[in-house]
């Protein structure tokens, strides 16, 4: 067994008592009441500029929607539920105040369903388009996969909205499924989203979000299991530009045993008041024994006047862990590094833009959809060349 | 004919107790075609000469000048020295994650030329380079150093050499921690470079191992951030028998 010692010591400090619930996590409820308007002084709430939410969390009904182009290939459907239906094929309920507004007021859902034993090679690819900052959108979303289906789901985000979406992806048994949310939003947009994934037996599942856009953008990636065996990989990737929010909070619930997380999540920020949010919960159950769960966040900051918030959190009720380990970092560019490739020639601005394109290289390389790798490696590039040349302090640019 | 050109330099280094002198005065000049050696102890400031040269921030020129046929290089940034026709095999290769051999290769040359090169012959002759020091071709795609082992490290480094070919060449302890195949490798590599025209080398090292394979024009004992004695070969086996006892209490 290989526990951290910060592990262990939450080990020694949890087994005695019999809790259930997270407290960082607070049970799943369509029960409105249950989510209050937060006053910002919540523990979920408390890094979350609320006022740029405009307005997102008041609760008031709309039918503006976003516009979703596609291609639905063989095999696969794409209808238009009720909220009705949504909830009776096992959609999972809403764990904050958005996702459940989100419920409430979507009049409806979207299913993606992939019958069992399909196999589809290209991405399923939903183009989600906001007209504008104007428009209050409410999303809802299920993508259901059968047993031992086998597909890749991309979630683009583009445009602009105040958009609060709730999406849960049910993964069959022995399923190997592949979400990638893309967030590329213009400038103003706010976005709170919500994924939850239900693993299945011995199921496989990646999901990876990916934030450049918008003014506000916070979102869950959750994973619990239906089934022992099944295993998550969350990733992560997010430059934060002057100005922006950038909040991902991700929750493992490990409810069944010999289950696996990996968590990576990997950012970078520039720009006055450019700030993210990484919040790691995992919760390892008492009837989770065998399970093994490893979460990194990473965070390279560009210039000053940027700030990242890193927050990884073990809850242990069992001893019976295979693994349980976190890391975080956040850190500047490395003098060493720079001074080596400009010591090749390299100028002051590729060898950075070589640093950071290795930085996210290894990250990129895991999201696994080659279709998007080349283009979230571009847009690092782009997001780089933007403006760090303005960020250069004056010793390195020396 | 390229010159680098080091006059009474001067190098402080910034430390919790206030500024720290390390460079008390060196000068040194470095002709085109020669190869000028510089032995001393542990400490004396050899690694510091060649950084203050290269340009690494930590380091801050107190006095002196360094210059590359004639061009003043203390006031150029560090890659535009890199672009003047500088190189430095460092004692310690930096990692970079994420960066492969090739992209960084590509990219520097592209730096010092000015224009990428053929795609076509810049392959090969990485490829090449790379075997010539006994480095497999899946080095290409591996990161930069990342995992290297100590040799591999300054092989990589002398194939840089090769591959840039820069004008005047700092080596700082390349032979350390090398066996005796790696080292005739590299000797090899460091020899193919001196014989092309006009080329200087400055050749760092604690031992005289390296000048079997790498015979120098000049020999000097550096001592307390100076030039403590200046010879010819002959000056490397007296240290080889008699060590730097003669130098190190001539300072005190
Ligand atoms: N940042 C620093 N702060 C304090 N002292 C420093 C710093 N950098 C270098 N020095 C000191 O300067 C001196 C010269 O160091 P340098 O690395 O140049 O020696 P060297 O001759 O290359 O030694 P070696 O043979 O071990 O490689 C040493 O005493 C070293 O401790
Ligand atoms: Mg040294």
């Amino acid at each position: 067994m290989t526990v951290t010692d910060a592990a262990r010591e939450s080990v020694e400090a949890v087994l005695e008592q019999d809790r259930v619930d997270s407290h960082l996590n607070p049970p799943a409820t369509y029960d409105l009441e249950a989510w209050p308007v937060p006053t910002g002084r919540e523990e979920t709430w408390r890094f979350t500029p609320l006022k740029r939410l405009r307005g997102l969390l008041d609760g008031e009904a709309s039918d503006a929607r976003l516009t979703v182009d596609t291609t639905v290939p063989e095999g696969v459907t794409l209808t238009e539920i009720t909220g009705e239906q949504a909830r009776e094929l096992g959609e999972l309920p809403p764990n904050e105040r958005p996702a459940a507004l989100a419920a409430a007021l979507a009049g409806g859902a979207l299913l993606l369903d992939v019958p069992a034993d399909t196999q589809v090679e290209e991405p399923v690819v939903l183009r989600l388009h906001g007209e504008s900052l104007d428009d209050l959108v409410y999303g809802r979303l299920l993508v259901r996969v059968g047993r031992h289906a086998k597909v890749t789901v991309v979630l683009s985000h583009t445009g602009s909205a105040r958009y609060s979406a709730i999406t849960s992806v049910l993964v069959g048994d022995g399923a190997d499924v592949n979400v990638l949310s893309l967030q590329d939003w213009d400038d103003d947009a706010v976005h709170l989203g919500r994924d939850s994934i239900l693993v299945g037996r011995d199921a496989s599942v990646k999901h990876t979000s990916v934030s450049f856009g918008g003014d506000l953008v916070r979102t869950h990636a959750n994973v619990e299991y239906a089934g022992p065996g099944g295993e998550a990989e969350l990733l992560g990737l997010y430059f934060a530009d002057a100005g922006q929010h950038l909040e991902h909070r991700l929750f493992a619930d490990h409810n069944q045993p010999r289950t696996k997380s990996n968590v990576v999540y990997k950012g970078a920020l520039q720009g006055e008041k450019a700030h993210t949010v990484w919040i790691g919960n995992v919760l390892i159950r008492k009837v989770a024994e065998g399970i093994e769960t490893y979460e990194e966040n990473r965070n390279l900051v560009l210039t000053d006047g940027c700030r990242a918030d890193s927050v990884p959190n073990l809850e242990i009720e069992t001893g019976e862990i295979e693994g349980a380990g976190h890391a975080s970092a956040t850190a500047r560019f490395d003098d060493e590094q720079l001074f080596y490739l400009r010591s090749r020639g390299v100028s002051d601005e590729d060898a950075k833009r070589l640093v950071l394109h290795g930085y996210f290289h290894d990250l990129i390389r895991k999201v696994g959809i080659p279709a998007f790798e080349e283009q979230l490696a571009a847009t690092v590039e782009a997001e780089l060349a933007k403006n760090v040349v303005e960020g250069l302090d004056p010793v390195s640019a020396r | 004919m390229s010159t680098l050109e080091i006059k009474d330099l001067q190098v402080s280094v910034t430390t919790d107790d206030g500024p720290k002198e390390i460079l008390k005065g060196v000068t040194l000049t470095i002709g085109g075609g020669e190869t000028h050696a510089i032995m001393g102890p542990n400490g004396s400031g050899k690694s510091t000469l060649a950084y203050s040269i290269a340009g690494h921030p930590r380091y801050e020129i107190t006095g002196g000048s360094v210059t590359l046929d004639g061009e003043d290089i203390l006031g150029m940034s560090v890659d535009e020295r890199a672009r003047a026709g500088l190189f430095l095999a460092m004692q310690y290769p930096v990692e970079v994650p994420g960066v492969s051999v090739a992209n960084f290769l590509r990219t520097a040359k592209t730096a010092i030329d000015g224009e990428a090169p053929k795609l076509r012959t810049w392959v090969k002759d990485v490829n090449a380079g790379l075997a010539a020091m006994n480095l497999d071709p899946t080095f290409s795609q591996r990161s930069v150093n990342e995992g290297f082992s100590g040799g591999e490290k300054k092989r990589h480094e002398i194939a840089q050499l090769e591959l840039l070919d820069p004008k005047v060449a700092i080596l700082d302890e390349t032979d350390s921690g090398l066996d005796i195949d790696a080292l005739k490798v590299v000797s090899e590599g460091v020899n193919r470079f001196r014989g092309r025209e006009d080329k200087g080398l400055l050749l760092i090292t604690h031992y005289t191992r390296i000048l079997n394979y790498i015979t120098p024009d000049f020999v000097h004992v550096f001592v307390d951030g100076k030039v403590a004695e200046s010879g010819g070969p002959a000056l490397a086996e007296e240290l080889e028998a008699n060590g730097y006892d003669r130098f190190v209490n001539a300072t005190v």
